[in-house]
């Protein structure tokens, strides 16, 4: 088929715990673009617990799809293909949006597209900024993941490096926990923070003096352990320090790391994406390191950084292009890795 | 009118269309637990050899549970795709009604157990009637124990059946004399006919109205140790 700038996709997005769906066309305009999220019901158990994260996107998923296209005006007849977030992620949930967009597929007669969650969230860069020029190196911070990528082209990627053990969201999740700031971490961390000193404590960078490689790796369970012991020895710290001063080494090393991959691939800029990226000092601290490196940013908006679905019905255009439709047999693969 | 059948809330894959001629064509595989794999495919297969299009289907008919959860909302999310897609209503029937009709012709009390894991069983009780079956005992989740102290307090002659019945065939024999059924799986052979039936009445709902059956609330446990909680 002829995938161009005409050529609408509904993108379907259940691999957490936000059911998402949205419009995009051509690859890079969003016609509408729908995101409820699940926070509240996790909220009481301070994580995502995929048993409730599973029968809220069932419940959720249609309705969101029938909104998604009211909002955008038009007929679902004119729907080209229905793109699909198929790993990595929570298996119950990837299973639904996966079954629902396939039977929209055969329903409609449209090609179905299998797509890489981590490979949209590079994506959605792209549907903001499209004067992006490659070499990039994308920054993924989110619940899940912590990792450097190297982007040459479309579909085209190298990972650079990337957590050895927690992931940045999931670190900013059990710390928040741990000080009792509420759930989910990042925002309750970067709140408690803005009233606290950086400076107060002195936690650990772990792995910027790592050379060869896994030069460019994470780690942040030492950091998570650091903050614990430090609490621990220090009963009548004040919470909003340690988160500070938490914050600001985990800062520290994902920019320090970010800079360092984008030099020695000879990137034009660093995309930042993922749901840590989100946080306040993290977008600002990127930024004033590209312009010290004479490097170009993109800080995507918060609402495009979390996850939606008009980055996964735009990286299903590209992945349309380039491969063509995914069979109707493809299931769930939680553990799908970004570069195969 | 023709109905579209899903079926996935135990370990088997089904998936019917049929109508007043009855069962125009059948897919079913009870091995591999591949559900999202293999549904959509089925539905695309079971209309071409029935030579039916999609758009000629007039209602989705859906197994709503209980069963296992991760199978049971494949199916139901499909379901409520084809049917928001198709624009047609649907009819949700229970996995436990689908069990105990095609055994209508006993004289014994219907008892469809299936296998919930963590040891425990989905359950209930049904009488034959004229023309069918009638549910006499609320739909529960339990140890197989107390699905025995259940039996035992009706006395009465039973005839279990499911997944559940010949997992636990032998304790439940031990506790309490029964007959035991061949039909292991639900089919949607069977939940297009019971669908058939209602869809002349138009007892169907919208997508967006079904809602499982899932009798077992989400097991949610994140203990993760707090500052508080150290003190
Ligand atoms: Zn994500």
């Amino acid at each position: 088929m002829n995938v161009d700038d005409s050529t609408l996709i509904l993108g379907i997005e259940t691999s957490c715990d936000e059911t998402a769906s949205a419009l995009v066309m051509g690859g890079y305009d969003v016609v509408s673009s729908v995101v409820s999220t699940q926070v509240d019901l996790h909220a009481e158990f301070g994580g995502v617990v995929p048993e409730v994260a599973s029968r809220a996107h069932l419940e959720t998923l249609s309705p969101i799809v029938a909104r998604t296209i009211v909002e955008a005006g038009v007929d679902e007849s004119r729907i080209d293909a229905v793109a699909c977030t198929v790993g990595p992620g929570l298996v119950g949930a990837l299973l639904i949006g996966v079954s629902a967009a396939k039977a929209l597929a055969l329903s409609w007669d449209v090609p179905f597209i299998g797509v890489n969650h981590m490979e949209a969230h590079l994506y959605a860069g792209f549907l903001e900024d499209r004067s992006l020029e490659f070499p990039l190196l994308v920054l993924l911070v989110s619940g899940g993941h912590t990792m450097l990528v190297e982007m040459r082209g479309h579909g085209d990627y190298r990972l650079v490096g990337q957590t050895i053990d927690d992931a940045a969201g999931e670190a900013f999740d059990k710390v928040a926990r741990f000080l009792d700031l509420g759930y989910p971490g990042g925002p309750a961390i970067d709140a408690a923070a803005r009233a606290g000193d950086p400076t107060a404590i002195d936690f650990p960078r772990a792995m910027l003096d790592r050379k060869g490689d896994g030069r460019h790796d994470f780690s942040f369970s030492g950091l998570k352990t650091a903050v614990v012991n430090h609490v621990r020895a220090h009963p009548d710290v004040s919470s909003d320090d340690v988160a500070a001063s938490f914050q600001a080494a985990v800062v520290d090393v994902l920019v320090t790391k970010a800079r360092r991959a984008a030099a020695e691939v000879g990137a034009t800029g660093i995309v930042l994406g993922g749901g840590v990226a989100a946080n306040s000092l993290l977008r600002a601290e990127l930024v004033r390191a590209c312009e010290a490196d004479g490097l170009a940013s993109f800080v995507p908006s918060r609402a495009m950084c979390t996850d939606n679905a008009a980055m996964i019905a735009a990286a299903g255009w590209q992945r349309l292009r380039t491969d063509g439709p995914t069979a109707l047999s493809v299931g769930a693969s939680p553990n799908l890795p970004l570069v195969v | 009118m023709l109905i579209l059948g899903i079926e996935t809330a135990t370990e088997r894959v089904s998936v019917a269309i049929g109508g007043h001629e009855g069962v125009l064509a059948l897919f079913e595989v009870t091995r591999g637990r591949r559900h999202a794999e293999t549904l959509v495919p089925a539905v695309e297969f079971v209309c071409a050899q029935a030579q039916v299009e999609l758009d000629e289907i007039g209602v989705i008919a859906v197994d709503v549970g209980p069963g296992l959860f991760t199978g049971m909302r494949v199916g139901l999310a499909a379901a409520k795709s084809f049917s928001q897609a198709l624009r047609v209503p649907m009819i949700g029937i229970s996995s436990l009604d689908l069990l105990a009709f095609p055994n209508r012709h006993t004289e014994r009390v219907i008892v469809p157990v299936i296998d919930a894991r963590r040891s425990e069983v989905f359950s209930s009780m049904y009488l034959p009637v004229p023309g069918g079956v009638q549910q006499v005992a609320t739909p529960s989740v339990g140890t197989v124990e107390e699905l025995i102290a259940d039996l035992l307090a009706r006395s009465q002659d039973v005839l279990c059946v499911g997944d559940g019945a010949r997992r636990y065939r032998d304790e439940i024999n031990d506790g309490f004399r029964c007959e035991f059924g061949g039909d292991v799986h639900p089919s949607a052979a069977t939940l297009v006919e019971l669908a058939h039936a209602r869809a002349l009445r138009e007892e169907w709902v919208n997508g967006w109205e079904l809602e499982p059956i899932y009798l077992r609330a989400p097991d949610a446990t994140i203990n993760w140790s707090t500052r508080a909680a150290r003190r």
